[in-house]
């Protein structure tokens, strides 16, 4: 057992929700009892899609257990298939459902309906939400797609997008990106899936020359699998940020055999990032959380582009362990490798960083720690499916990035700038900064013990940006410590910054 | 208005059309949402699955800001493969937990679909482990499972595992049981002293502690309608309950407090007279929100047991038309004195979504009341909805707050009227 208060990942059901959903002329019925009915407003509320998951739930109650368990599954599958005449159907069992080991594969083959019908085993106590995703997507791929043989090279190249699905963190918009690019390069997309993708789309993936897998929590099974049996190679670059973007075009168009375009298009990042007043982001501490794509990508992100010093990187896939434990020590830090919120919070607040980029978690997190923080990664909630296009792949999601990266910090300094005039008139203690609504910001750093420090001191300790003035105080607290100077004086507190001073 | 509480009809048989197929409601579990704020020293723990951890974070995800008074112990693969012995877990995240949280004086284990269908025994494990956290902390044990329970009946497992730890008490009282919001408690309070009635206590209690005590000369009066089991064992103890409909509108409200009157022998004008001023101010609240509503045609989905009272209240106060009332149960003791006053419409109990949802769409109503799960789509298909669930978390009961629920109401419709995308 493992004590659980928030989640990183929902069941692998889950996980096959967001591709069945993502595709069209595909139905999934689930042996599962009424309250798994929830998972419909991950999508119809977070997500704001405009239809019903197609998903039937059986919705057994304790008194059909142990009775017709078996038989409500028939009766669901077959009422699901008269009403909603999919193209394919996969079936397959939530954690209930399995304990109750109904064989939800053997009885929809009983059922002999004139469609492909996909069985799922989806290990509900061993696995997790993106599993359960690249799994399902695997299985649908490996019972649709024709596998290839002899492959004829033709004359347009052309690739297959896997990955994008529904709930996934901007992949609408990354989509949008990723085939315009493609456009610039002379490529032609066979296929996206799973997102918009038919049964019929399915198995027609093997026309193409390769695969670009734009998230391989949710495409790598996929892409091995077509690897082997149909021939294509598959990408491994993952086009976040520019240096990544310039790296996965010269990626495709070696697989496609063009010439890669001349530019860059309409990157703005490394110009905003050189120009001077961006010197002041360099060398900001910043913490990263999310799922293994995007914490990798970001941390590259992160040093190269925009110059800040990561000081914590971690994820909760675990499937992507490996990798993300050796970005860490290149940046020389120890990769964090957990899905455990309360450890995730322990290591945000020990690494006192300026800069939180994480899932809806880490934002509650530094929301709590009084951080600046952006959301990178899914988790998310509703407000982090925007309206207007906002990818974070390619060049324009690169410069998406940048001011992703860079405005949680502009707004702390103009939290500076607020406190550095308390005594103008227009300001005042009570003031917030605009972004912060009408309402104060809370203060969530710890209070002092007055005596520890002279009034005096302590004004100086307010003029310090409030992100940074938590580490300021304990710094020098520290330090005082050690040398048993207190009260602590302006003078003890700028010996401190010395001495500790990067 | 009439002033004298409805006669229920024992023999009222409305007729109901009975459905089972695809439900679409949450499960018990999600109770925990509104409870764990409620008796504010208690802790739930789910047993559960990681799907059950999810439910409750996609219902409750606005909360994720504080360390909250739920969690779930995962249920995982070596626990079912018989590897680890789960009471010894269950024991191990418990000691773990309250460790943590010494504050915690009761804490709940929550019985999930894994947990009963595995026969994991939770009633004796919160003995066992009682042993050893009294007197500090209480264990308890309810099941807020999807195969037994449907969303508020969550509320009604958990206020039936009070009820054996109530104290005995041989005098008087009035005891309204459901949750309310703690300011909504003040108010009935004050009316009821207003009234004369003194003694007067609640269940659930804002702290563990503070359980009401029970015995034959103790008056119950629902607050919510789904809390059949409990009303059964708090009948066990002795108590009579007070038939009244549920106190949603004015004339709702004024019918409850009136029938409390009555139970305890109180004079009619003396009521007339403590009520007058609310009663007037929630008739005028509601003469706001008249114009707009009367006429429209209402259609509710299934979701938390209200939906009777409510189509009563919509109805007789505002003028919609009900056209269908769908209710995951139907009490029909808990709910005859709310039928006999809602005027002829098409009751549901249960659910087949798919059918529902073809039934709602032929009859093409003003305002559809449903689950979060079909609220966009049905908006996309160009129907008006009202989420359900905000008719549980918000505050509606009362004399003060029926301007508020009639508002709840009419904000879609001036919306969809606002709007002109
Ligand atoms: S329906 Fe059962 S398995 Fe699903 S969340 Fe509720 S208790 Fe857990
Ligand atoms: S918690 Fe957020 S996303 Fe979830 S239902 Fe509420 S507002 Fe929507």
């Amino acid at each position: 057992m493992q004590l659980t208060l928030w989640t990183y990942e929902g069941p692998p059901h889950v996980g096959a929700m967001r591709i069945v959903t993502a595709m069209r002329g595909m139905h999934y019925v689930l042996h599962a009892p009424q309250g798994d009915t929830y998972a419909d407003l991950l999508f119809t509320m977070i997500e704001r899609r405009s239809a019903r998951p197609p998903v039937t739930y059986t919705t057994f109650q304790a008194r059909d257990l142990g009775g017709d368990t078996a038989e409500l599954f028939k009766d669901a599958a077959r009422n699901a298939y008269e009403t909603f005449a999919p193209q394919a159907m996969i079936v397959g069992a939530s954690c209930t459902g399995e304990l109750i080991q109904d064989d939800p594969a053997g009885l929809a083959r009983a059922l002999d309906l004139p469609i492909p019908v996909i069985p799922l085993e989806l290990p509900s106590y061993q696995k997790k939400e993106n599993w359960g995703a690249a799994e399902t997507f695997y299985r649908i791929v490996r019972s649709l797609t024709k596998p290839v043989t002899d492959r004829q090279s033709s004359s347009t190249p052309s690739c297959n997008i896997l990955g994008p699905c529904a709930l996934g963190f901007r992949h609408r918009d990354d989509l949008y990106e990723i085939k315009a690019l493609l456009a610039e390069c002379g490529i032609a997309v066979n296929v996206v899936a799973p997102e918009g993708a038919t049964p019929a789309d399915i198995t027609r993936l093997g026309d193409a020359d390769f695969n670009i897998v734009l998230y391989p929590e949710i495409a790598q099974p996929a892409a091995e699998w077509l690897k082997k049996n149909c021939g294509q190679p598959f990408t491994t670059t993952i086009p976040i940020g520019v240096n990544a973007t310039r790296a996965f075009i010269k990626e495709i168009c070696a697989l496609a055999g063009v010439t890669p375009p001349a530019d860059d298009m309409n990157a703005r990042l490394p110009w905003y990032s050189r120009s001077v007043d961006s010197t002041y982001l360099t060398g900001k501490r910043v913490f990263i959380f999310g799922d293994a794509t995007h914490a990798l990508a970001l941390a590259r992100v992160a040093r190269d582009e925009i110059g800040y010093t990561v000081c914590g990187l971690g994820t909760y896939t675990r499937e992507f362990a490996r990798e993300v434990r050796a970005e860490a020590s290149a940046h020389g830090i120890e990769a964090l490798i957990s899905d455990d919120y309360l450890a995730i919070e322990a290591a945000i607040a020990a690494a006192q960083p300026e800069l939180v980029l994480g899932t809806q978690m880490e934002r509650h997190i530094a929301k709590r720690l009084g951080i600046p923080c952006a959301v990178i990664s899914a988790p998310v909630h509703v407000q982090d499916f925007p309206a207007r296009r906002s990818p974070v792949m390619g060049f324009e999601g690169a410069n998406v990035l940048f001011d992703t990266l860079v405005h949680p910090l502009m707004m702390g300094l103009e939290e500076h700038l607020l406190g550095l005039f308390r005594d103008d008139f227009e300001f005042h203690d009570e003031a917030a900064p605009s972004h912060l609504g009408a309402k104060k910001a809370a203060a969530p750093m710890a209070q002092p013990a007055n005596e520890d420090w002279s009034p005096e001191a302590e004004k100086e300790l307010k003029k310090i940006p409030f992100f940074v003035r938590g580490k300021a105080r304990r710094n020098t607290e520290s330090f005082a410590r050690e040398r048993g100077l207190f009260p602590i004086s302006v003078e003890t507190l700028y010996d401190a910054k010395a001495h500790f001073g990067r | 208005m009439n002033a004298h509480a409805p006669i229920p009809n024992p023999n009222c048989e409305k007729p109901v059309l009975r459905e089972r197929g695809q439900h679409e409601v949450f499960c018990g579990l999600t109770g925990i949402v509104w409870l764990h704020r409620k008796i504010q020293d208690a802790f739930f723990l789910i047993v559960g699955s990681r799907t059950c951890a999810h439910l409750m974070q996609s219902a409750a995800g606005v909360m994720i800001f504080a360390e909250p008074r739920f969690a779930t112990a995962i249920i995982e693969e070596r626990d079912l493969a018989g590897m680890a012995d789960m009471h010894d877990e269950l024991d191990r995240v418990v000691t773990q937990l309250l460790a943590r949280r010494p504050d915690i004086k009761m804490l709940f284990l929550v019985g999930s679909c894994p947990s009963e269908v595995i026969k994991l025994d939770l009633s004796r494990a919160a003995e066992r482990l009682s042993q050893r956290t009294l007197p500090r902390t209480r264990v308890l044990a309810y099941s807020g499972s999807g195969i037994e329970t449907t969303f508020t009946q969550g509320e009604d497992a958990c206020l039936a595992a009070l009820v054996p730890l109530m104290p005995a008490d041989q005098d008087s009282s009035l005891l309204v049981v459901g949750t309310l919001a703690d300011i909504i408690e003040d108010q009935f309070r004050s009316l009821f002293q207003a009234i004369g009635i003194d003694r007067v206590t609640f269940l659930p209690p804002r702290r563990a502690g503070e359980l009401p005590g029970i015995g034959p000369k103790t008056q119950i009066l629902l607050a919510q309608p789904f809390l059949g089991d409990t009303l059964k064992a708090l009948e066990a103890r002795g108590a009579t309950r007070i038939d009244a409909p549920f106190p949603l509108g004015a004339e709702g409200s004024e019918l409850w407090f009136r029938a409390a009157a009555k139970a305890f022998g109180i004079d009619h004008q003396k009521v007339t007279a403590a009520i007058a001023a609310p009663l007037e101010r929630a008739r005028l609240a509601l003469s706001r929100h008249r114009e707009r509503l009367t006429g429209k045609r209402i259609f509710f989905f299934p979701d938390s047991q209200l939906e009777i009272p409510l189509a009563r209240f919509l109805s007789r106060e505002l003028g919609m038309v009900p056209v269908e009332v769908g209710t995951p149960y139907l009490h029909r003791q808990v709910h005859a004195a709310d039928l006999a006053l809602l005027p002829d419409t098409q009751i549901s109990e249960g659910q087949d979504v798919d059918r529902q949802l073809a039934r709602c769409r032929a009859a093409k109503p003003d305002l559809t009341v449903c689950g979060l799960g079909l609220a966009n789509p049905l908006e996309a298909e160009g129907l008006a909805t009202k989420w359900s669930i905000e008719l549980v978390f918000s505050p509606i009961h009362g004399f003060e707050q029926a301007g508020d629920l009639a508002e709840l109401f009419a904000r879609p419709l001036a919306r969809a009227e606002k709007l002109r995308v």
